[in-house]
C-alpha cells in the first residue's frame, strides 16, 4: 500500500521534476533579449489596439518606437501624456500632437434628407452604396447603416434618425470611421476647434434644396462674414480652414440654412 | 496497414470530428473562430501540439506508466507532459524559428490546458494504438479539429454583415450555428468501414 503510494509520488515529481529542470535549461538555451523599453511603452499606451498609428497594435507600435522606425508621438489616442510618457522612455524630446476628434459631415437625418428607396439587404454602408449609388436623395449624405460605429474600437459613434453622431468624449480619433465610410463624410478635426460645417454635398444650391432640408447651398454668407478668412466656399460647400479659424462662430450665425454646428 | 491508417484518419476527420461529435476543444472552437485568419493559426498551433504532445504521451504511457502499473496516473501525466511541452514549444520557437513563433506563438498559452489535446492523448490509449496508428490519429484529428474552425470562422463571418434579431445577437446565434453545423456533420455517422 505505502509502496504504491510512494512509486507513484516518485514517478509523478520525478516527472515534474525532470521537466521543470528541461523548462529551465530551455529558458536559458533559447533565452531571446527583448528590449525592456518595449514592455515599458506598452504599460504607457492605452492599449486599445485600434492600429490608428498604422501599426498591427499597441505592443507593434511599442517595438517600432523602440527600433527607431516609428516617432514616439505616433499614437493620438493616448494624448499628450501618453506621447511625453513614451518620449521619456526613449530620452527623447516630445513632439505633441493636438487632440482630434471625428466629426460627421452631414446633418440630413430621416426626416430632413428623405431616403431615395428603402433598402433591406446587408446592413453595411458600403454594401448599401453599390446599389443605385445609395438609398439616399442626396448623393453625399450619410445612409445611417453604421458601418463606422460597427468599426469605432471606443463606442463613440451612435445612430439616430439615420445619421451617425460622433460622441466627442469618448472618441480616440483613430481615424477608423474615416477610411470605412463609403461617403467619405467623417473628418478628424481639431479637438479645441468648435465649428463644423455639418455638409459635404458638391451638388448646386438648387439641386441641394431638392434634396434635403439642411445642405449646404454655396450661398457664401459665411464665408463673407468670417473676419479671418478661414472659411471659403468650394465646389459648392462652405469649408473651414482650421489654422485659421478662432471660434468665433460669426459663420454660424450667419448661416441661412443653421448647417455651421456648433459642437 | 495503409488501409488501417486510411480508415483512422476519415474517421478521425469526418466520423468523429472532435469539435464536432466529440465536443472536444470547444473553448478556442468559439473563442477563436472570428476571422478565418486567426482559426487558420489556431487549427496550426493545435495540430502542432496535439501531434507532438501524442508522441510524448505514448511513449511515457508505454515505457513508463504500463510497466509500473501506474496506468490510473494516466489523465494527470499527461496534463505535466503537455503543459510542460507547450511551453518548451514556444520558447523554442521563439528562439529558433521567430515567423512560426508569430504566426502561431499568441495561441500557444491557450493550447496548455485544451481539453482536445489531452482528449486526442487519453483517445490514443482508450483504443489501444500502435505509436504509427497514434500519430495519425492525432494528425488527423487536429486535422478535423481545423476544418471544424475554418467551417466555422467561414460561417461567422457571414453572420457579421447579416441582419441578425437583438434578442440572438452575439453567442445565442453562434451557438445555434455550431450545432447546425455539429447536426450536418453527423451525416458522416453514415460511412461505416
Amino acid at each position: 500500500m505505502i509502496k504504491a503510494i510512494l512509486l507513484a509520488a516518485l514517478v509523478l515529481g520525478g516527472m515534474g521534476v525532470l521537466f521543470g529542470i528541461i523548462l529551465g535549461i530551455a529558458s536559458k538555451v533559447f533565452h531571446v533579449d527583448k528590449d525592456e523599453r518595449v514592455g515599458m511603452i506598452l504599460q504607457v499606451l492605452p492599449c486599445a489596439n485600434c492600429g490608428g498609428c498604422g501599426y498591427a497594435g499597441c505592443s507593434a507600435y511599442a517595438e517600432a518606437v523602440v527600433k527607431g522606425t516609428a516617432s514616439p508621438s505616433g499614437c493620438i489616442v493616448g494624448g499628450e501624456t501618453c506621447v511625453s510618457k513614451v518620449a521619456d522612455i526613449m530620452g527623447v524630446q516630445a513632439t505633441t500632437k493636438e487632440k482630434k476628434v471625428a466629426r460627421v459631415k452631414c446633418g440630413g437625418n430621416c426626416f430632413e434628407a428623405p431616403a431615395k428607396y428603402e433598402y433591406i439587404g446587408v446592413q453595411s454602408c458600403v454594401s448599401a452604396a453599390r446599389i443605385a449609388g445609395g438609398p439616399k436623395n442626396c448623393e453625399y449624405g450619410c445612409f445611417g447603416l453604421g458601418s463606422c460605429a460597427k468599426v469605432c474600437p471606443a463606442d463613440a459613434i451612435s445612430m439616430s434618425n439615420g445619421i451617425a453622431y460622433v460622441i466627442e468624449s469618448k472618441c480616440v480619433a483613430c481615424g477608423l470611421c474615416v477610411s470605412t465610410c463609403p461617403r467619405r463624410i467623417i473628418e478628424l478635426v481639431p479637438a479645441s476647434k468648435e465649428y463644423t460645417v455639418v455638409c459635404n454635398s458638391k451638388a448646386k444650391g438648387a439641386k441641394v434644396t431638392k434634396v434635403c432640408d439642411v445642405g449646404c447651398i454655396g450661398c457664401k454668407m459665411c464665408e463673407k462674414a468670417c473676419p479671418n478668412g478661414a472659411i471659403t466656399v468650394e465646389d459648392n460647400r462652405a469649408k473651414i480652414d482650421y489654422t485659421k479659424c478662432t471660434n468665433c462662430g460669426l459663420c454660424s450665425e450667419k448661416c441661412p440654412r443653421k448647417i455651421i454646428k456648433k459642437f | 496497414m495503409m488501409g488501417n491508417l486510411f480508415v483512422i484518419a476519415i474517421t478521425a476527420i469526418l466520423m468523429e470530428n472532435f469539435v464536432l461529435s466529440k465536443f472536444l476543444g470547444i473553448c478556442p472552437f468559439l473563442g477563436v473562430s472570428k476571422k478565418l485568419k486567426t482559426a487558420l493559426g489556431m487549427g496550426a498551433a493545435v495540430t502542432f501540439v496535439i501531434v507532438l504532445s501524442a508522441i510524448v504521451t505514448w511513449c511515457v504511457q508505454r515505457f513508463l506508466l504500463v510497466p509500473l502499473k501506474l496506468e490510473y496516473l494516466q489523465t494527470i501525466a499527461f496534463i505535466l507532459i503537455i503543459a510542460s511541452l507547450v511551453q518548451f514549444v514556444e520558447m523554442a520557437l521563439m528562439k529558433l524559428v521567430p515567423p512560426l513563433y508569430e504566426s502561431l506563438g499568441i495561441y500557444l498559452p491557450l493550447i496548455t490546458t485544451n481539453c482536445a489535446v489531452l482528449g486526442s492523448a487519453i483517445l490514443i490509449q482508450d483504443n489501444n494504438y500502435t505509436f504509427i496508428e497514434g500519430v495519425v490519429y492525432a494528425f488527423a484529428s487536429s486535422i478535423g479539429f481545423m476544418l471544424a474552425m475554418v467551417m466555422f470562422a467561414g460561417v461567422r463571418e457571414r453572420l457579421e454583415d447579416s441582419d441578425i434579431p437583438e434578442f440572438l445577437k452575439g453567442f445565442p446565434i453562434t451557438l445555434i450555428s455550431a450545432s447546425l453545423l455539429s447536426l450536418a456533420f453527423f451525416g458522416f455517422q453514415g460511412l461505416k468501414f
